[in-house]
């Protein structure tokens, strides 16, 4: 059932970036749309959004989150992590799997689902693992976490590499029984033991060992190619690098049925950055050269690549306060995503609002199956919406995020676009750039569905 | 200069200051009372997170020449060993007042780190860091050098470059920090540098730095050298591949007993080899080699501590705009002898 969230009318919403319209949201469903809607006459009281000036998007769907719990709970909670992705505009996001204990059991990710809705800040998706303690040796219970209260659809092994193409093959073949999809973090691990960037220029005058750009295009060539001949449907995690794009649109030229995600960090950042030997730098896979950043803008134009995903990573600061070589891999992304993809694709003119929302809301919620994110904006769908100011600039201070990672590479840079409100299932999570409450599930005991 | 971290960003006018310097410095190591009180009341920490005793007693030396009070802090059985962050480390030396660090680390970019944080408010000095640099090294080999070109040339060494010397470097390019502090110094210094070594030990994207490249030792040597420098090579690369044995490795890249005479038979009398230390010897140089009056080993050695008593004094000393052959010097040199008598 859902729950009495109020009635909120929004006026002159640019929608995708178009002509402005009215939306009318009642009991989670975008009621009305149109010009001119009043709020008089109206049984109910209406809350009135002057959203003139405002783009009016689908709520964000991230494929790639890390919220760390259970395990990790001084770098992120689930608590922590939703927040952030509200603020950041988003509705729903996929929690990966690597937690402690992994998320390999109808258990965990069911303990992950609960978390995310007694949070009640955006739908929590969690990631299921592909193999047992990610160790890459045996599957995991897939089916067991497809049938759970969490009916997990996505399974990764993210942060490592299904490298043994025999398990790779099976968990492709046998997610096909419940439509899931296995996202493959592409990494062959012989050719990037203990690399620590970007094989390259830059590595080589830095001597750091270098983590090559064919050690991600070798595997991604190799998992097209199974799934072609297993028929079943790939994602390759935060793709970095221009061979790989180019692989990508050969296999969907062919029919693969794969889809491919970019972070909004390799839009942006290039291993020149690692001359600092700050660690807040230091990601897997690493930020790549000047051409693997225009590729991957490229690619995410034209379709090559189908989604924005954060591979949002917070870590405790004492894993990035140190050396270079002994820090965490990862950075914080979903207080920025929006900000970053406007800065890198609108406003280049590679895109417009609306492949914004096919990027980050409609194409995600495909892949994770989620039904009732990333829909249009139409009278009867579900009211997953949020309002962007693009006008807005603001500077990046980690300190004054949700999140408890201050691990932004952002940090100190000027951009623009700020999320205004975020309404999840018609209620407003955020209003006014300012978190507001959470969703009031209508179940006392959140989490019993 | 505030830190000594790399030879990338030292410009032409600083190295020749160091240089110029660690003359000077020289000529102290030659007087019968070896000490100077340019940096009495001083502190040097040598922060030392992986063994290398030669490098440590050299700072140490120089330092003690200086007269500064030194701290040997060792990574292993220390706090470091049971945990402790390079932070807290460095926010331990900078409590107790700690004017200088020179640090040895086996993660690149760990004294940058040091340099870039507000952890530790002392100079920096990088005494090799990683495969990243290790610019003391190349600043002594290039005093070497300098010395042995000034004196081909007939003036003196101060305030020359090496226009025109010919540099080969042989030998594990991809992990040699001293490889790479050496190729930047020497382009800053106007030698022309040719690396020698099996395509596996150079890094990719080696194309791109300012010195040629060879697979062959013995076209390189025939096509003129002045110094040829070989760096260690660690036994156990041969367990990764990056060459099939020693046995073959030696035969194709190293300085052995063939090469030796090949340069008398191209006429190359002048050419010195050079080497940084420890020597495997048998591998990447042969004993003939090392012991033969060509070799600058020990030379470096020498200058080592020359070069490390000039970086510590021109970044302790405050005085980085002057020209290094400071009256304060001078004055320093004079007190010295009075005191330590």
């Amino acid at each position: 059932m859902a729950a009495n969230t109020g009635t909120y009318l929004i006026r002159g919403a640019s929608i995708l970036g178009g002509e402005p319209a009215d939306l009318l949201i009642r009991d989670g469903v975008i009621a009305e749309t149109g010009t001119g809607l009043s709020a008089e006459d109206r049984a109910e009281d209406v809350t009135v959004i002057d959203a003139s000036g405002l783009v009016a998007l689908p709520g964000m769907v991230d494929v790639h989150t890390h919220l760390r719990e259970p395990g990790r709970e001084d770098a992120e909670t689930v608590e922590t992590g939703t927040r952030a992705a509200a603020l950041g505009g988003y509705t729903a996001v996929h929690a990966m799997a690597n937690s402690t204990p992994v998320a390999d059991t109808a258990g965990v990710v069911e303990q992950v689902y609960t978390l995310g809705r007694t949070a009640g800040w955006v739908d929590v998706r969690p990631v299921g693992a592909v193999t047992v303690g990610l160790a890459g040796e045996q599957l995991a219970e897939l089916g067991a976490m497809a049938d759970s209260r969490a009916r997990v659809r996505m399974f990764s092994d993210d942060g490592i590499c299904v490298h043994d193409p025999v398990l790779m093959r099976r968990a492709l073949e046998y997610v096909k029984a419940f439509d899931g999809v296995v996202a493959q973090h592409a990494q062959e691990p012989r050719l990037t033991a203990g690399a620590q960037m970007n094989e390259g220029e830059v590595s080589a005058v830095l001597g750091l060992a270098g983590w090559p750009a064919v050690a991600e295009e070798s595997i991604i060539a190799r998992d097209v190619l199974l799934a072609q001949h297993v028929g079943s449907r790939l994602h390759v995690c935060h793709v970095s690098t221009a061979g790989s794009v180019e692989i990508i649109r050969w296999a969907k030229e062919r029919g693969i049925n794969v889809t491919a995600e970019v972070t909004p960090h390799h839009l942006l950042l290039t291993d020149d950055l690692v001359r600092s030997y700050d660690p807040v730098f230091k990601v897997n896979p690493p930020l790549r050269t000047d051409a693997d950043v225009q590729a991957l803008r490229a690619g995410l134009a034209d379709g090559t690549i189908d989604v924005v995903g954060t591979d949002h990573a917070p870590h405790p600061s004492e894993h990035k306060e140190c050396e270079w070589a002994q820090a965490a891999m990862g950075m914080t992304g979903l207080e920025t995503a929006l900000s970053v993809v406007q800065h890198t694709m609108i406003e280049t003119g590679l895109m417009t609002w609306a492949d914004f929302a096919r990027v980050t809301s409609t194409a995600a919620a495909k892949i994770g199956r989620l039904a009732d994110q990333g829909r249009p904006l139409e009278a009867g769908e579900p009211a997953n919406v949020i309002l962007v100011d693009p006008a807005a600039r603001w500077t990046v201070d980690p300190f004054r995020m949700a999140t408890m990672g201050r691990n932004s590479p952002f940090k100190g840079r000027e951009l623009p676009g700020k999320v205004v409100a975020t309404f999840f299932k018609g209620h407003p999570t955020v209003l006014d750039g300012e978190l507001n409450t959470p969703y009031p599930y209508a179940d006392s005991t959140a989490g019993v569905a | 200069m505030k830190h000594l971290l790399s030879t990338e960003n030292l410009s032409l006018a600083n190295a020749i200051r160091i240089l110029d310097t660690a003359e000077e410095m020289a000529a102290v190591g030659d007087r019968e009372v070896k000490k100077l009180p340019a940096l009495r009341g001083r502190t040097v920490v040598n922060l030392f997170f992986e063994d290398s005793t030669r490098t440590r007693i050299s700072f140490e030396a120089a330092a003690k020449r200086l007269s500064a009070d030194v701290i040997n802090f060792a990574a292993r059985g220390s706090s470091v060993s049971k945990g402790e962050s390079l932070k807290d480390t460095a926010q331990t030396l900078s409590a107790m007042g700690a004017d200088a660090v020179v640090i040895r680390h086996w993660a690149s970019g760990a004294p940058h780190r040091l340099a870039a944080t507000d952890w530790i408010d002392a100079a920096v000095i990088n005494a090799g860091d990683g495969t990243h640099e290790h610019p003391t090294q190349a600043l002594l080999d290039a005093f070497t050098m300098r010395r042995h070109w000034a004196r081909l040339a007939g003036t003196g060494s101060e305030g020359a470059d090496l226009k025109g010397m010919r540099v080969a470097i042989a030998g594990d390019v991809l992990h040699s920090r001293v490889a790479r502090s050496n190729v930047w110094l020497l382009r800053t210094l106007g030698a022309e540098v040719t690396l020698v070594a099996p395509p596996t030990l150079l890094p990719i994207g080696v194309e791109k730095w300012p010195c040629k490249i060879s697979y062959n030792m013995d076209e390189t040597l025939e096509q003129g050298v002045d110094a040829v420098m070989m760096l260690r090579v660690q036994g156990e690369r041969m367990n990764a591949s990056f060459f099939p044995s020693t046995r073959e490795y030696s035969r194709r890249w190293g300085f052995d007993d063939n090469r030796l005479k090949a340069l008398d038979t191209l006429g190359m009398k002048d050419t010195i080899i050079m080497h940084p230390g420890p020597m495997n010897r048998g591998l990447e140089i042969s004993a003939a080699a090392a012991d033969s009056p060509r070799s600058t080993v020990l030379a470096q050695v020498r200058n080592g501590v020359s070069v490390r008593m000039a970086a510590l004094y021109l970044l302790l000393s405050g005085d980085t705009r002057e020209p290094a052959a400071t009256p304060a010097l001078a004055y320093a040199g004079t007190h010295s002898t009075k005191e330590s008598n």
